[in-house]
Order: structure tokens, then C-alpha cells, then sequence
């Protein structure tokens, strides 16, 4: 049976980027270890992107906050307005409006970044100069991503309940205190736990496509661009898929 | 077909193999139905300038890059200080490319390091217990063979063309190779900077009596640098011998690139 052409390339592009997940597992844990680039790359990733997670973060907190709560006085309900907004934030979309965020911003950046050193054989002359490119420039950026995420998000979760308290003080009068005292008496355990553990695949998600896509660019200045672009689009889709996974996985085990 | 000038150690009393800074035999490299090497012979003595000439397409790249490893043969063996790198790991292959300075053919800089982090790279790399004194010696030593140690401090962006192919070429000259090889060195650059760096690669060769292997299809860089002329066409060693000697060659396709 002769498969479509779109459908052919779409399976050696699954094909390659899991040959090359492979790759990371079997070269990330083994020495030796660029922690110089790591700790660089954490800085870039993670402290460079957290200006721009916080704004959204605190828009999108605002924002659902006052277009919830119409609804919430219709039914009468307008004081369970901060829990309500608390348990979606935190939940579902702060990790992954966040995590989207994440991919336009560190998913392009790596794909340009890397596509562009490809290109101008930047990785062959690392190569030659006796360090492993793939450790130096892929492992490094896969880990910063993987660890720098959860962290992005626990604070724009944060910054985002607070555009929420500024919400509810809009149109009415809640003191601070009550506020976070009506989000956090009703989280639980598996409210947080299973949104946490999934930003890290998140993270892992960026990092991974936006390195593949880089480090195997081809075709000049016009593919560079390709690379970022299609880092972008393929790690924004991951997301969903992971986020659809991990409910299917929390619902399994009992955790919703 | 021209053989031109043979290398030979007999009656030097020398290993054949020692002699060698470069020995490739039987080398073939195939890209799909691509055939780009086909049963390459070559061998390089020590300190000898060797030019392979070839048309844009022919494999010349593709030769340099199975040399210091970037490509795999598909089968045939490099020597290289008496190692064939095509058998070894990469720890040993490491070792082997710290004795061998590759100059790119797009210089390859690091564009978000400034020059001194391009120079000092490769000496972290290879050589990991050198003190910051020492680093910082020798990359102005380096620098100032190319002529730019007022550029240290500048990034890759802010250099001319010829600049970037002259700290391209500090960059390689830094680990002290034993053997270079030079991708298409004057591509790019307008005739008069590419007879300075011409005339940088001859000095070079003269000062740290190094091996030169130099890809090119430039006239001008071949008549100036060469010792030894080989013309790699069909995927083999089709002419060998001096500049002189080739271009009194009869044969056509040979004449092909004297015209």
C-alpha cells in the first residue's frame, strides 16, 4: 500500500523527532555536563520570559474574573467568584495558556536560534572544536526549558490571581485576606498536583520540538525561518495533546 | 590521465605511514544515488601544501568533512597521525581534531560570542586546565598573527568580511594544529582581501611549518599556495602534480581548469 505523500512525511517527521527524544535520554544524564550553558540557559529561558508570562497572566486573571461574573449574579453565586476563578487558574489555564506563551516565545527563539547556527555551520565548527553540539547546545536547552516552566507558571498563576482580586475589587469590595482565603480553602490536593506535574511535559514539549526543529534546519535563511515557525505551531499543539493526555491520565487514577 | 608527481618515501628510510600527515585510501561517500567519492586515493605529506582543485559539486566539501569527521564515509580509510578516524570513538577522535584546525568556508563564528569567547572556545574545550592568564596570552598571540588584536573585544557582526576570515583563521591557528584545512578560504571576498589572506595562509605555513589541505576553486588561491595540485572530478583523484605541471597537461577536462 502506497501511503500519501503528506501523510508519509508527516510519519518520518514523527519517526525522526522520536529518534531524536531518544537521543537526549541517552546523551542528557551522561557526562559531562555543560552546567555553565545550563545555568545560562535557565537565566534566558526562564527569567527573560517571566515579564511576559506575568502580564498575560495578570490580564487573563483579570479578565476571566470579569467575565465571569455576570454569569456567577445571574445565579447567585457572585461570592464563589474567587474560588471559581482560583480552580481554573490553577487547574487549566494558567499552566496552559502559560505554556503557550512559553512555545511562541522560547519554542521560535531556540528553533531561530539553533537553526540559524546550523545553517551558517556554526554546530559543525563546535564539533570540531571538541565539544558534543548535541549536549552543548540541545541537552542544555531541553533541561532549562523542562525546569524553568513549572516555575514560570507557579508565579503567573500567582500574578494572575492577583489580576483576579484586582477583578473582584472592580465592581465590589473583598478584602485581601478573604480573597485568598476563599481560593485556597478550596483547592485541593488534586487541583494542584496533577496541573504541576504536567507543566513540567510542557516544558519538555518546548524545549525538545523547538531543538529538533533548529538542529536539523535546513535550505538556508528561508528554512531558519521555517524552523521557528514550525516549532512554534508543532509545541502549541503538543501542549493540547499533553493537556488532553494528562486529564484522561488524572481521570484514570481518580484524581478529578 | 595525468599522475603527475608521486608521493613516495622509498630510499628516505621513513615509514610510508609516518610520512603521511594525511593518507586516505579507497574512500567512497554516497548520498542516495548520489555518488560523490568514488574509490578516492590521497595522501598528504608532512608539511606539504596540497590544493584540491574541483569543480562547485564535485565533493570537495564533502572530502574536508570526512576528513576531520563531520561526515561518515561510507567505506575506505582516513589516517591521520597514524589513526584511522574512521575506526576510532569519539573521545580518540577529539584528541585527533585538537591537532587539526578546520577554517570554514562561511568562517563559521559563533555570532553571539565576542572574538575573544571565539578564540578562547575551542582552548576550553581541549585544553581545560589552562589558567585565565594563560588563555588570555595566547588568544592575543593569536590575534596578532591575523593582525586584528584590537578586535577582541568586538562581536562577529561588527567585523568586515575579511576580518571575520581572519579571526576565523586566529581561531584555528589557536590549538597550534599540526595539519589545516581550509574550505574554500578566498570565497566571498573581494580579490584583494582574498590575496591577503593568501598571503596570511602562506605565512602560516611558513612560521608553524604546518600541513595545509586547502579546497578551492579559486585560480589564483591554488598558483599561490600549492605545492602539489590534485583535481578531483567523478568522485576521484583524476590529475596530481605541481601547478606548473598541470597546466601544461594535454588532457581536456585538466585543461578545462587552466582556460
Amino acid at each position: 500500500m502506497i501511503l500519501p505523500a503528506e501523510i508519509r512525511s508527516f510519519l518520518t517527521d514523527a519517526g525522526s523527532l522520536a529518534r531524536f527524544t531518544g537521543r537526549f535520554f541517552s546523551q542528557g544524564f551522561r557526562p559531562r555536563y555543560e552546567m555553565s550553558e545550563f545555568t545560562r540557559q535557565c537565566y534566558l529561558i526562564g527569567y527573560n520570559s517571566l515579564p511576559l508570562i506575568g502580564l498575560t497572566s495578570f490580564i487573563m486573571g483579570l479578565v476571566l474574573t470579569m467575565q465571569l461574573r455576570p454569569a456567577m449574579l445571574r445565579y447567585g453565586v457572585e461570592s464563589e467568584l474567587p474560588a471559581i476563578v482560583g480552580i481554573s487558574i490553577i487547574r487549566e489555564i494558567g499552566p496552559v495558556i502559560s505554556a503557550l506563551i512559553f512555545a511562541g516565545k522560547i519554542g521560535s527563539s531556540i528553533g531561530a536560534e539553533l537553526g540559524s547556527m546550523k545553517v551558517t555551520e556554526q554546530i559543525d565548527a563546535m564539533e570540531v572544536s571538541g565539544t558534543n553540539p548535541f549536549k552543548y547546545l540541545v541537552v542544555t536547552r531541553v533541561f532549562a526549558a523542562t525546569l524553568m516552566l513549572p516555575v514560570l507558571i507557579l508565579l503567573g498563576d500567582a500574578i494572575s490571581l492577583y489580576g483576579s482580586y484586582v477583578g473582584v475589587n472592580i465592581r465590589g469590595t473583598t478584602s485581601f485576606y478573604l480573597f485568598w482565603s476563599q481560593v485556597f480553602d478550596n483547592l485541593v490536593f488534586s487541583d494542584v498536583m496533577p496541573a504541576f506535574i504536567k507543566s513540567y511535559f510542557f516544558g519538555f514539549a518546548v524545549g525538545i520540538i523547538g531543538c529538533f526543529k533548529g538542529y536539523n534546519s535546513s535550505k538556508g535563511t528561508e528554512g531558519v525561518g521555517r524552523s521557528a515557525n514550525s516549532a512554534v505551531v508543532v509545541a502549541s499543539i503538543m501542549v493540547f495533546i499533553i493537556d488532553l493526555l494528562a486529564v484522561q491520565v488524572t481521570d484514570l487514577l481518580g484524581l478529578n | 590521465m595525468t599522475t603527475g608527481k608521486t608521493i613516495s618515501a622509498s630510499g628516505t628510510g621513513i615509514s610510508p605511514v609516518l610520512e603521511y600527515a594525511i593518507n586516505i585510501q579507497h574512500l567512497y561517500k554516497s548520498f542516495g544515488d548520489n555518488h560523490v567519492l568514488v574509490d578516492f586515493n590521497l595522501e598528504v605529506k608532512k608539511g606539504e601544501s596540497l590544493v584540491v582543485l574541483g569543480k562547485s559539486g564535485s565533493g570537495k566539501s564533502v572530502l574536508i568533512k570526512c576528513i576531520i569527521g563531520l561526515l561518515r564515509p561510507d567505506n575506505g580509510s582516513i589516517e591521520m597521525f597514524g589513526e584511522n578516524i574512521t575506526e576510532i570513538n569519539a573521545e580518540e577522535l577529539d584528541k585527533i581534531r585538537a591537532k587539526v584546525g578546520f577554517l570554514f568556508q562561511s568562517n563559521a563564528l559563533y555570532d553571539s560570542m565576542t572574538v575573544r569567547d571565539n578564540l578562547e572556545f575551542p582552548l576550553r574545550r581541549h585544553w581545560i586546565k589552562l589558567s585565565q592568564e594563560e588563555v588570555n596570552k595566547m588568544v592575543l598571540e593569536a590575534l596578532e598573527d591575523v593582525g586584528l588584536a584590537h578586535t577582541v573585544d568586538m562581536m562577529p557582526v561588527e567585523l568586515s568580511g575579511g576580518m571575520r576570515k581572519r579571526i576565523a583563521l586566529a581561531r584555528t591557528l589557536i590549538l597550534k594544529p599540526e595539519i589545516i584545512l581550509y574550505d574554500e578560504p578566498t570565497t566571498g571576498l573581494d580579490p584583494i582581501t582574498g590575496k591577503e589572506i593568501i598571503e596570511l595562509m602562506n605565512e602560516i605555513q611558513e612560521k608553524y611549518n604546518t600541513t595545509s589541505l586547502i579546497i578551492s576553486h579559486d585560480m589564483n588561491c591554488v598558483r599561490m599556495t600549492s605545492d602539489r595540485v590534485v583535481i578531483l572530478l567523478e568522485g576521484k583523484c583524476y590529475a596530481d602534480g605541481s601547478w606548473e605541471a598541470l597546466q601544461l597537461n594535454i588532457d581536456p577536462k585538466v585543461k578545462q581548469f587552466f582556460q
